[in-house]
């Protein structure tokens, strides 16, 4: 099969080029920092890690560096959303919005501020720090939530472009970000819009068995790298990539699963509440269809390497795979 | 800033008394809705809308405005009321006060009501937002000519996000904001200084960087001479702690924790039975008005 134009050209080689997604968020605030003057930024205590830093540097006037103080970065960007401004605030998901999450309710969300809430460090391949600074509940807590859009980027290249996309879009937004480094899945003129789906592998139509696996952030390029290897092994397996989880792409999402038949999610989040759960949500009165919902099956992490507990949480590549091959061994009763 | 004269202080006065009765009125017809809090900050809101706030009720959103954030939501029917007062929408409005489909939503919300600065009700986080537009004004004029009202309650001095905003307002020098503190010494549970005491309260301000004024929040002329000196501070925030009386102006509901949470109606019983609460508070409030002379 031919590998899309939307992939990036070493993504399916021995050597892909590794970035992390936050990496590609601070060279977009930095690209705001010139073509939007409204755009400011917030940090809590956090603005190297997040990548805020450039920003900081260049525009030290559009900076405001709040400290340890994750209730008071929502409500002050808030604040100055009220005055024209389109601030971005960024710390660790688990602290934002993690413990400030009724200040973005009340303040940004039902205020309808257009703050743009930066959430890194998401997921469990935070690693060594432990299940403490692993978010994997801050889709579902964002979600949940009226006005709020969801967006997870899979690659340092679409964080970029998204970054840039937050700014212009006049909603209150949720992005999370990873922080390692983490295969480059999308090139330069790879479409990106918010609110829409894009399908990175579409499955070998000589394969009579077929999967639709729907993916979103660091997992997307797990989920493209399984579906090239199953394509090869005889199972016909399609990528649809969610970088915007709230608004849900519906079309995408219907026309994926009348192709497809059977599902795969996969998310670096809780299977409760995340990816998973807003399409099966949509799927359920739409065109119900059987879903293998691969992520943290309801515990919290612990501290490893990255590839380790992706592994041992089965989100990776060979967990997709394992799980594709599973769903054409057990017939599947709808 | 200018000058307040006996003309217009007795002006106030009666502006005020007017206010209370319409709060009363709304909150009776609400049946739910806080009582102490509204009452006793009237004068300070009065002071803010009918004198020292750059506004207009016609265009609410008019870019040169001063900004008044009310943190604590719940004494929103003094708000409404010195809105509708101040001709920002209909008095006649007020009596929808927390009635479904109401834009006098029970707690105030921004996009309901045109001319709200926010919504508000969780506690603790109106001071940060001020702060926030503070800054953000400061950063488009570092000489703006705006002030933002940050208008608090002593309860919510509780809340941690209060004092990151505190240190925050103080990191940041923030000259043109100027918070107000209702100092009323009560909370739903009771006495401030028994459910978590504030004091030195002054002191603890002052020890974050701000400049602090402690005044009568029923005294016109001392209010506004504070709200003067506050304006006149450069590289500070000002904070202003208002005493002020709960239920100022209903003698028989003063000073009782028990009217934080309760309308005229389902107050305590002590003096005034529940069916008689809201006709005597108005009466009380009527005669009041009668007392204040206005050439």
């Amino acid at each position: 099969m031919t590998p899309s134009p939307h992939l990036h050209e070493a993504l399916l080689t021995e050597k892909p080029l590794m970035r992390a997604t936050r990496d590609g968020f601070g060279e977009g605030l930095h690209d705001l920092g010139e073509l939007n003057p409204q755009v400011v930024a917030l940090c809590a205590d956090l603005t190297e890690s997040t990548r805020m830093q450039a920003f900081a540097e260049a525009y030290p006037h559009r900076f405001v560096q709040v400290g340890v103080a994750e209730q008071n970065l929502a409500t002050v960007a808030s604040g100055m959303a009220a005055m024209g401004k389109i601030p971005f605030i960024a710390s660790y998901a688990m602290f934002s919005p993690g413990r400030n999450w009724e200040q973005i309710r009340t303040t940004i969300a039902y205020n309808d501020r257009p703050v743009k809430i930066i959430g890194a460090h998401a997921g469990i391949s935070v690693g060594p720090d432990g299940a403490t600074h692993q978010a994997i509940e801050d889709i579902a807590l964002m979600r949940v939530m009226p006005n709020m859009v969801v967006v997870a980027p899979c690659d340092a290249i679409e964080a970029r472009k998204a970054t840039i996309a937050l700014a212009a879009y006049d909603s209150p937004i949720y992005m999370r970000l990873g922080r390692e480094k983490t295969p480059v899945v999308t090139n330069d003129t790879t479409p990106f819009s918010i609110g829409k789906g894009i399908e990175l592998v579409t499955r070998d139509p000589a394969h009579t068995k077929k999967v639709g696996i729907i993916a979103t952030g660091t997992a997307t390029p797990e989920a493209v790298r399984a579906a090239h290897a199953l394509n090869e092994q005889g199972i016909g397996a399609s990528v649809l990539h969610l970088a915007t989880i709230k608004p849900l792409d519906r079309d995408a999402v219907l026309a994926f699963a009348q192709s497809h038949g059977v599902l795969i999610t996969v998310e670096e989040h809780q299977v409760y509440g995340g990816l998973g759960s807003a399409v099966a949500e949509y799927l359920a009165t739409t065109h119900p269809t059987p879903i293998s919902f691969l992520g943290v099956q309801d515990r919290f992490g612990q501290s490893g390497e990255p590839t380790e507990l992706l592994e041992h949480y089965g989100i990776n590549e060979k967990a997709i795979i394992s799980s594709a091959a599973q769903l054409f061994s057990t017939p599947v009763v709808l | 800033m200018g000058y307040l004269s006996d003309h217009e202080e007795k002006t106030l006065m009666r502006t005020a008394n007017e206010i209370r009765q319409s709060i009363i009125e709304s909150l009776i017809a609400a049946g739910s809705g806080h009582t102490a809090g509204p009452l006793g900050m009237t004068d300070v809101f009065t002071l803010l809308f009918f004198k020292v706030a750059k506004l207009d009720p016609k265009d609410p959103s008019w870019s040169e405005r001063d900004r008044i954030v009310l943190s604590n939501g719940h004494i929103c029917p003094l708000l409404y009321a010195t809105m509708a007062h101040r001709g920002f929408f209909p008095k006649e409005e007020l009596l929808t006060l927390r009635k479904f489909g109401s834009r006098l939503q029970g707690h105030p919300h921004r996009a309901a009501l045109p001319g709200l600065e926010t919504t508000s009700g969780p506690l603790g986080s109106g001071l940060s937002q001020a702060v926030g537009m503070a800054i953000a004004d400061r950063m488009d004029n570092p000489f703006t000519p705006k002030y933002v009202y940050a208008l608090m309650s002593d309860g919510e001095l509780q809340e941690g996000n209060t004092w990151e905003a505190l240190m925050l307002a103080g990191k940041e020098k923030l000259h043109n904001l100027i918070a107000i503190v209702d100092r009323n010494g009560i909370q739903i549970d009771g006495f401030t200084k028994d459910i978590m005491p504030l004091e030195p309260l002054a002191e603890k301000f002052a020890a974050f960087n701000w400049d602090v004024q402690e005044v009568d929040g029923h005294n016109f002329h001392a209010l506004y001479d504070a709200i003067g000196k506050a304006q006149s501070v450069f590289g500070q925030p000002s904070i202003i702690i208002a005493h002020t009386i709960p239920s100022r102006g209903v003698d028989v509901f003063e000073r009782d924790f028990r009217w934080h949470g309760n309308p005229p109606g389902k107050g305590p019983e002590t003096s005034v039975p529940k069916d008689k609460q809201g006709e005597i508070a108005l009466r009380k409030l009527r005669t009041l008005n009668d007392m204040i002379p206005v050439e």
